[in-house]
């Protein structure tokens, strides 16, 4: 028994766990048909990544993955759908005529990228990952990195500025 | 026996598959709001590929790490505009039905 | 100072030039002093060239070696085009002769445009014309005399065409430039040529090298060019078959007519055969060509001017002859004979049409000589100055026009071309004959009453006495006993023919027996019924003469037949083929192929992104499944 659970890679088992939960959470996100469900299921399924991510050694990653996308984007996402509501949630998401089409493409997609995935070669076991990148991702960013770090903020503050421009009420007497 | 072992194809297969099925959304989904959040999940599909290849490729210098980062910047960013860009078409033609904006069409 | 002239010759050209100029942009609004400008330039000119020609006729060093001198105008790799001066006896009689008869019908156009419009501007034309003549004549260059050339023509045309608000006009000096550009084609053809084969164009240069032009070319090759070269002075001297434009050139005033279409430019065609002798002489066909087209030009249009009834047309018809006269000597290889005719010609043609416009003035421009008569009461000065012309171009010895016509006969007769010395002969004839009708019609028999003539002011007689004391005396330069004229003016060795006196008395005969024969039909009859009955009894050669053998009528009808049903023809293939095939049909298949795809612009974006994720599967699964040769041709070979 010991042998056996001594056995078990425990990253194996919280991976497939975490990606089943993914894949299942995210076809929820996509067949249900209540836009706030599917929102919410998005918000299980970004957690869920969260969880992958730490296996992967991405520590804050899985800590911004769940600040900006589950908290941020998906609360976001909510407000979105508060101020475009209608009166029935119940169909609120549903699918357009070319769903047999978009489908098969995908299936398409997923089969091509799986297959020449396994078309890499690599060095057999992974090597071992710096404690504390945090530190590292901090320093690249703020040196070597440090441009795109900066267009990154400009591109936000634009982005912020378009969205509040979008969004805003168009006065009434705006054109007159 | 069942082994449990996990290594970069589980990955790949894995981001892959949410790929394929933000794409399918993207694809097939009538609301706009929806097409939004699927196209969140390719966005995120694509962080579990940096992510790994980080990882078993090259582990030293966080190339896919910081490259994730910012893609979570842009997605962010491209989320906040694009709700922006849906609530404006909205005001204007009560409907966030894609199937009604054809006005792409000749 | 004769140094001085024969070393600045250009000032002979640019002097007009800056005439025009000074017309052109400084004295229009003042039609007397344009004038002035205008005749001073011509006359400080004619000064110039006088001393010119003084210092090369006393220095017999020129006749061998002609003085030249030039500037390179531009060159590049084998082409070295230079402008400049060749001044030898030939250049300097023919610079004195246009500034001479330059200047006297210029002081005859100050009276005879008297209350024209475009006074000023017509002076300026004028000027522009003289300079381009004169440019012509000096050139050491083929190229500079082409240039010159195409601005005479260019001269001729306005001129032709200066009273623009008659349609006749317009259509003449349409008729006179095109007729005269298919001709220039050819020259311009030969002067390329020459210039290929020869890799030269200064006279000199060229007279050297066609001297042995057995190492640049072959004979065909050079008969070829030689003929294209010919064919410019056939359109501008009013040769056969291109002779069509200069009776209707006649539209213009008349000085101009005298200038330009009878003492200079249309003589230039002969200048430039008289320049290019060392050409023609080399190839014997190409000398027959033109002794053929000269003769044969001659007769012909003697017999056209024969039953024309306006006075210009008359004249016109005479000069087409004339010039074939001279056409004629060159080809027998007499340059001295062609020259000296060249010379009188100029003279008593232009009299001729001084005279003739004179009358025109006091008639307000009737044309037709059957209506004029008696005017020599009215008119003396004009009225007897023309018969001294017409004695001159008749051939009645002392006149001018003996003397260089019996030059040609004699030529003709040595150098035993007895047909085309018969043809001569017969038009010399017919030259008294038809020039004596034109003088007894107009001048004399009754005076008609509802013709109000008056003589034409100073200006207009004095340079008419002067053309008739030259016409009376110009050809003694070159009588038999002193063979002043034939020591200078020759090709290759200077030509001392024996005075033929059976020649000569027979060519006086047939003169005195044309005017006889012109004497009693329209003078000494005063009925005119024997001229009818003549006309009545030979109607059908009546008809073709006075209709000018239908030539013009000939050339319209091919126009019509061939050239239209061509045009014709690309009509409908422009509509049908071009239009209708190539333009619609690109139309029609853009329009249908667009009609198809819109189809698939459905408008909706998801649509559209299938579609790109379908382009993506297809270029990565070529990617990703075949070999790599194959996967960097479709990216274009990015590694």
């Amino acid at each position: 028994m010991m042998a056996f659970l001594n056995s078990i890679s425990w990253v194996a088992v919280a991976f497939h766990t975490l990606a089943a939960v993914v894949v299942i959470s995210a076809l929820l996100v996509v067949l249900v048909r209540n836009i706030v469900h599917a929102v919410l299921w998005l918000a299980v399924c970004f957690i869920a990544l969260a969880g992958v991510f730490l296996t992967l050694d991405a520590d804050f990653i899985a800590l911004v993955q769940i600040l900006v996308y589950a908290g941020a984007v998906c609360i976001m996402v909510v407000f979105g759908i508060m101020l475009i509501r209608r009166g029935n949630m119940g169909e609120s998401n549903q699918f357009n005529r070319q769903v047999f089409a978009g489908g098969g493409v995908a299936v398409l997609v997923t089969l091509l990228s799986g297959v020449l995935s396994f078309r890499i070669r690599y060095a057999g076991s992974p090597p071992d990952v710096p404690e504390n990148t945090v530190d590292q991702i901090a320093t690249l960013l703020l040196s070597k990195y440090v441009i795109p770090f900066e267009v990154a903020a400009l591109l936000l503050l634009v982005a912020l500025v378009g969205a509040i421009f979008l969004a805003k009420e168009v006065k009434a007497d705006a054109d007159s | 026996m069942l082994t449990l072992s996990v290594s970069l194809h589980h990955y790949l297969i894995l981001a892959a598959v949410l790929f394929g099925i933000g794409l399918f959304g993207v694809l097939t989904k009538r609301n706009a709001v929806a097409v939004l959040i699927c196209v969140e999940l390719m966005l995120n599909a694509i962080n579990i590929n940096l992510l790994a290849f980080n990882k078993y490729i090259t582990p030293g210098d966080f190339i896919g790490q910081i490259f994730a980062i910012f893609v979570i910047t842009v997605a962010a960013a491209e989320v906040g505009v694009g709700l922006a860009i849906i609530i404006a078409i909205y005001r204007n033609k009560l409907s966030v039905n894609l199937d009604e904006f054809d006005w792409l069409k000749w | 100072m004769v140094e001085f002239a024969m070393h600045n010759a250009w000032l002979v050209p640019l002097l007009p030039a800056l005439s025009f100029v000074i017309i052109v942009f400084l004295t229009k609004p003042w039609k007397r002093l344009s004038a002035l400008v205008c005749v001073a330039g011509m006359v400080l000119s004619c000064v110039i060239a006088t001393l010119a020609a003084y210092g090369v006729f006393t220095n017999h060093e020129f006749t061998e070696k002609p003085l030249v001198y030039a500037v390179r105008w531009f060159s590049m790799a084998g082409l070295n085009i230079d402008v400049g001066v060749q001044l030898d006896p030939v250049s300097a009689m023919m610079m004195f002769m246009v500034t001479l008869v330059g200047s006297l019908i210029f002081i005859y156009a100050t009276g005879y445009m008297e209350g024209d419009p475009g006074y000023s501007v017509f002076f300026s034309y004028l000027s522009l014309f003289a300079a381009s003549m004169l440019l012509l004549v000096i050139s050491s260059n083929l190229l500079q005399m082409f240039v010159a050339w195409e601005l005479v023509g260019l001269c001729s045309y306005l001129l032709i065409g200066f009273y623009s608000h008659k349609i006749s006009a317009r259509e003449a000096a349409k008729k006179a430039f095109i007729t005269c550009r298919v001709a220039d084609f050819g020259l311009l053809l030969g002067l390329l040529s020459l210039q290929i084969v020869f890799g030269t164009l200064n006279l000199t240069e060229l007279a050297e090298k066609i001297s042995n032009f057995g190492q640049y070319t072959s004979m065909g090759i050079l008969t070829l060019i030689t003929v294209l070269v010919f064919l410019g002075p056939i359109g501008k001297s009013g040769q056969f078959p291109l002779h069509v434009w200069l009776p209707d050139a006649m539209e213009g005033p008349t000085p101009v007519s005298a200038l330009i279409h009878a003492a200079t430019m249309v003589v230039a065609g002969v200048y430039l055969v008289g320049r290019t002798m060392f050409l023609f002489t080399e190839v014997p066909s190409a000398m027959e060509l033109v002794a053929v087209t000269g003769g044969f030009t001659a007769l012909f249009a003697a017999s056209i001017a024969i039953t024309q009834r306006e006075i210009k047309r008359i004249l016109a018809y005479s000069t087409v002859s004339q010039i074939g006269y001279m056409m004629l000597a060159l080809g027998l290889g007499s340059l001295t004979a062609s020259m000296f005719h060249l010379w009188t010609h100029a003279f008593f043609k232009a009299l001729m049409f001084l005279c003739a416009g004179s009358v025109l003035h006091a008639l307000h421009h009737k044309a037709d000589v059957w209506e004029m008569g008696g005017l020599i009461k009215k008119m003396p000065i004009t009225g007897w100055t023309f018969v001294v012309g017409g004695l001159a171009i008749a051939g009645i010895p002392p006149f001018a026009g003996f003397w260089s016509k019996d030059e040609i006969l004699l030529a003709a007769f040595d150098t035993g071309h007895y047909v085309l010395f018969t043809m001569a002969a017969l038009t010399a004839f017919m030259t008294a004959f038809y020039m004596w009708r034109m003088i007894f019609l107009a001048l004399f028999g009754d005076e008609k009453p509802e013709n109000h003539p008056h003589e034409s002011p100073w200006n207009m007689t004095l340079p008419l006495i002067g053309l008739a004391v030259l016409s009376a005396v110009g050809g003694l330069v070159g009588t038999p006993w002193a063979p002043f004229w034939q020591e200078w003016i020759f090709f290759g060795h200077p030509h001392h023919a024996e005075p033929n006196y059976l020649i000569m008395i027979g060519s006086v005969v047939l003169a005195a027996a044309g005017i006889y024969l012109a004497y009693t039909l329209y003078c000494a009859d005063k009925t005119k019924a024997r001229a009818h009955a003549l006309k009545e009894r030979y109607k059908f050669f009546w008809t073709l003469s006075y209709n000018k053998y239908y030539i013009d009528e000939i050339y319209l009808w091919f126009n019509h037949t061939f050239i239209d049903g061509a045009a014709r023809l690309f009509y409908l293939f422009d509509i049908y083929v071009v239009d209708g095939i190539i333009v619609n049909g690109i139309a029609a298949i853009t329009r249908l192929s667009g009609e198809g795809l819109r189809v698939t612009q459905t408008g909706r974006l998801q649509n559209y992104a299938l579609v790109f994720f379908l382009g993506v599967l297809a270029v990565a699964v070529v990617l990703a499944f075949t070999g790599p040769s194959v996967a960097a041709g479709l990216t274009g070979g990015v590694k």
